[in-house]
């Protein structure tokens, strides 16, 4: 590849970043095909969560238990951008993909770190974002995908970072944005909207990959006629919320996407009476034809704002005797959810707390569905204190699962609550609109808790926890990776430190601090029989608000460097 | 003259904050003896009086209005300001100099990331952004007390004349965030 030289010449920049920023033809670029994504190579990453089915896991073992504390960094690349960057480098033969807040695309060479190329999308003046990160890009031919905040989805020529197609998804003046990285699966490419604060209608919309002409619309809140309406009172359906800021996952054998929505909207369940279908729910949709072919609802009448937007993770499991084909979700609501999925309906096997949880009375056995404890639901003009906190025993940050060893990782956050008392607010488009104002939502520490953060390691098979390793001084907001090495990769805590944990044992066996706090998922690739591991810090957005609450809670300090860095690593020879 | 230097630059053409199209009344910035407009809540649409603001808040957004043609300057969203009513004798001298019967006004753009300032912290009394929990202080020329904002709200100088709120003077700084990203 030539790089630097033609990259020099275009890299004039006038002062206002305005177009995307092209350098280099290729030589080479490998097509990514369906049958790649459903079976992806060890050496490449080609999807956010490694593969369709949302695993965080890399088969690949050069770097293992035994030589990980040799890990060092062989390049690092400033992304020269600030606040949150939650997007996993995406690698596909050597050439990485990465994208950061207020939506740049940038390619590099995965084992070098030369600049290929550059998208820096032009955001327009009066966007206001309330969440101006992104959770990554998808492949698909030869192309790149990106979701943008202003709610297009743009696709990139893989080569040039060429604008290819761009389609209007919905408008942002309406409240409506986009974070999460697309889905791509038989010619389609499909994304979910942000904007369960500002009162949208969640949806989830599929274009065709080559032309970007719409295929199909699914929201996630049901119309008249529609199965699911009846769980809504007069029209609070049309801006119930049920957003999907979490990329789904994918089962190609039954051929169904699952995708986690948001909280419902407003915030306070006694605006909205009813069940609300199918806000804080896993659906399962047809990538073919968009129909939601089967649900499961987490919290009916949600009221804490706990969304369940991380998608379920695809796995099969040991239960009683017997395999299950499964779901497996760690709740916002602070329980461990086993679920089997079928063609036709997505079944109930366990819920069981991983954090102090004192909303839910019971969970029934056999449908899953819980019964609460009426002091700690929130209503208009009743203030209840509930916990975890409306961040979560785990908040969108992914969980990981190692098939080698059976176990699920997870990055959770415990001894904490809240609390809220809402208000009817007056709906404006585009304006916030969850029945209480951010200064009034209310947060607080257990001060003689010994820990907060967590990595979380739980077997699924008598779905107990087999090891955790605890933060004193800091939540856990990193999504994790598992590898074939019997390792989990992590980040996410204020102190800036990137880890590696035993996989069996939780013994942290290689530590090193970064630029920045990592609230991004690392992700693993190998280049010429090399492995690397790579991660992007740059710390932002909630955890940097919550940083600040907990400064003047537990006097923890409040300034945590910004700024985002893409790093990698490698054994040193 | 800190106040001096403040009093320039209305519209920075190269950082895209200046009026799509300043021949517009509508988008033009604040002018010397517009009128202010609730931009929202029961009195939206009206004309505001002192005494139509609650003393220590919350803010009340407004626009500017050109009282002569009937104007109202809601064409930009970074003419939107934030009206606190205060005690005088909590005001710092200098934000005492461009108030009015104890009523400052903000530029209603956060300095962050260009959110709108439209949130209040009433324990503390502070302008709170609807976004990312920047919080400046209304009593002293709009200081961020907490939050990513980088720099204090730009204050708009108001005075009374017919029992009105009126513009007294332009924008004390450039309403918005520096730089887009």
């Amino acid at each position: 590849m030539k790089t630097l030289g033609a990259l020099l010449v275009v890299a004039i920049v006038l002062g206002v970043a305005f177009m995307p920023v092209l350098v280099t033809a290729q030589s080479s670029y490998s097509p990514v095909t369906d049958q790649r994504l459903v079976k992806p190579e060890p050496e490449n990453w080609l999807l956010i969560r490694g593969n369709y089915q949302g695993w965080g896991y890399s088969p690949l073992d050069q770097i293992n238990t035994g030589n990980v504390k040799k890990l060092v960094p062989v390049w690092s690349f400033s992304t020269g951008v600030d606040s949150g960057h939650q997007s996993p480098p995406i690698v596909n033969n050597g050439v990485m993909f990465v994208t950061t807040p207020y939506n740049q695309v940038i390619a590099l060479d995965a084992k070098t770190g030369d600049l290929i190329w550059r998208y820096r999308r032009e955001l327009p003046e009066d966007f206001k974002p309330l969440h101006n990160t992104n959770r990554g890009i998808a492949l698909y031919g030869d192309k790149v995908y990106l979701a943008s905040l202003d709610c297009f989805i743009v696709a990139l020529d893989a080569k040039t970072g060429k604008v290819a197609w761009q389609k209007p998804v919905e408008s942002y003046k309406t409240g409506y944005y986009m974070t999460l990285a697309p889905l791509i699966a038989k010619g389609k490419v499909m994304v979910g909207v942000s904007g369960g604060e500002f009162g949208v209608r969640g949806f989830v919309q599929a274009f065709d990959a080559e032309t970007g002409a719409p295929a199909w619309k699914t929201f996630t809140v049901p119309g008249p006629g529609q199965p699911g309406h009846e769980t809504w009172s007069g029209d609070t359906w049309q801006r119930g919320g049920a957003s999907v800021w979490i990329t789904g996952t994918y089962d190609p054998d039954l051929n169904l996407t699952y995708w986690g929505t948001g909280n419902a909207s407003p915030w306070f369940g006694d605006q909205r009476p009813g069940d609300n279908l199918y806000t804080s729910s896993t659906v399962a949709i047809d990538p073919d034809t968009g129909a939601l072919r089967n649900h499961f609802q987490y919290q009916w009448n949600e009221s804490w704002d706990w969304d369940e937007p991380d998608a379920p993770i695809v796995l099969d499991y040991q239960t009683g005797g017997r395999s299950v084909k499964g779901l497996v979700h760690p709740a916002r609501n602070g329980y461990l959810y086993l679920l089997e999925r079928s063609k036709d309906k997505i079944g109930f096997v366990s819920a069981t707390p991983y954090v102090k949880q004192n909303v839910f009375n019971a969970v029934d056995s056999s449908t899953g569905r819980p019964s609460y404890n009426p002091e700690r639901i929130p209503k208009t003009g009743k203030r209840a204190d509930f916990c975890p906190s409306l961040w979560g025993g785990k908040d969108w940050p992914n969980a990981a699962y190692n098939p080698k060893t059976g176990r699920l990782y997870m990055p959770t956050n415990d001894n904490h609550c809240g609390f809220m008392e809402g208000k009817v607010q007056k709906y404006e488009a585009g304006k916030w609109w969850t029945g209480v104002d951010i200064p009034d939502i209310g947060f607080t520490v257990d001060k003689s808790a010994t820990y907060f953060g967590q990595v979380q390691a739980w077997d699924l098979g008598t779905t107990k926890r087999v090891w955790s390793h605890e933060f004193p001084k800091s939540m856990a907001w990193g999504g994790l990776l598992t590898t074939g090495g019997n390792l989990v990769f992590a980040g996410g805590t204020n102190d800036r430190y990137f880890r590696a944990f035993d996989a069996n044992t939780g013994q942290v066996l290689w530590q090193t601090r970064t630029n920045s706090g990592i609230t991004a998922p690392p992700v693993s690739f190998s280049v010429g029989g090399v492995q690397y591991v790579a991660v992007v810090s740059g710390w932002g957005v909630d955890p940097e608000f919550q940083q600040g609450l907990l400064s003047n809670l537990m006097g923890w300090q409040k300034d945590v460097p910004t700024g985002g860095v893409v790093w990698v690593y490698a054994l040193s020879q | 003259m800190l106040k001096a230097a403040f009093g320039i630059a209305l519209c920075v053409p190269l950082l895209e904050v200046c009026p799509a199209h300043a021949d517009d009344p509508k988008d033009s910035r604040p002018q010397v003896g517009d009128q202010l407009v609730a931009a929202s809540g029961e009195k939206e649409g009206k004309v505001i009086k002192p005494g139509d603001l609650s003393v220590g808040g919350p803010q009340q957004l407004a626009f500017p209005m050109d009282p002569g043609a009937r104007v109202v300057r809601d064409g930009s969203y970074f003419n939107q300001v934030a009206l606190v009513r205060l005690d005088p004798a909590q005001l710092s001298e200098e934000t005492r100099a461009l108030a009015a019967d104890g009523v400052v006004a903000y530029s209603a753009v956060c300095t962050h990331q260009g959110c709108a300032v439209s949130m209040w912290k009433a324990d503390a009394q502070n302008l709170f952004c609807s976004c990312h929990a920047s919080q400046f202080d209304p009593r002293d020329r709009g200081k961020v007390v907490d939050g990513p904002a980088p720099r204090r709200l730009p204050m708009l100088p108001l005075k009374v004349v017919g029992g009105v709120l009126v513009v007294a003077g332009a924008f004390t700084g450039r309403p918005g965030p520096t730089t887009p990203s």
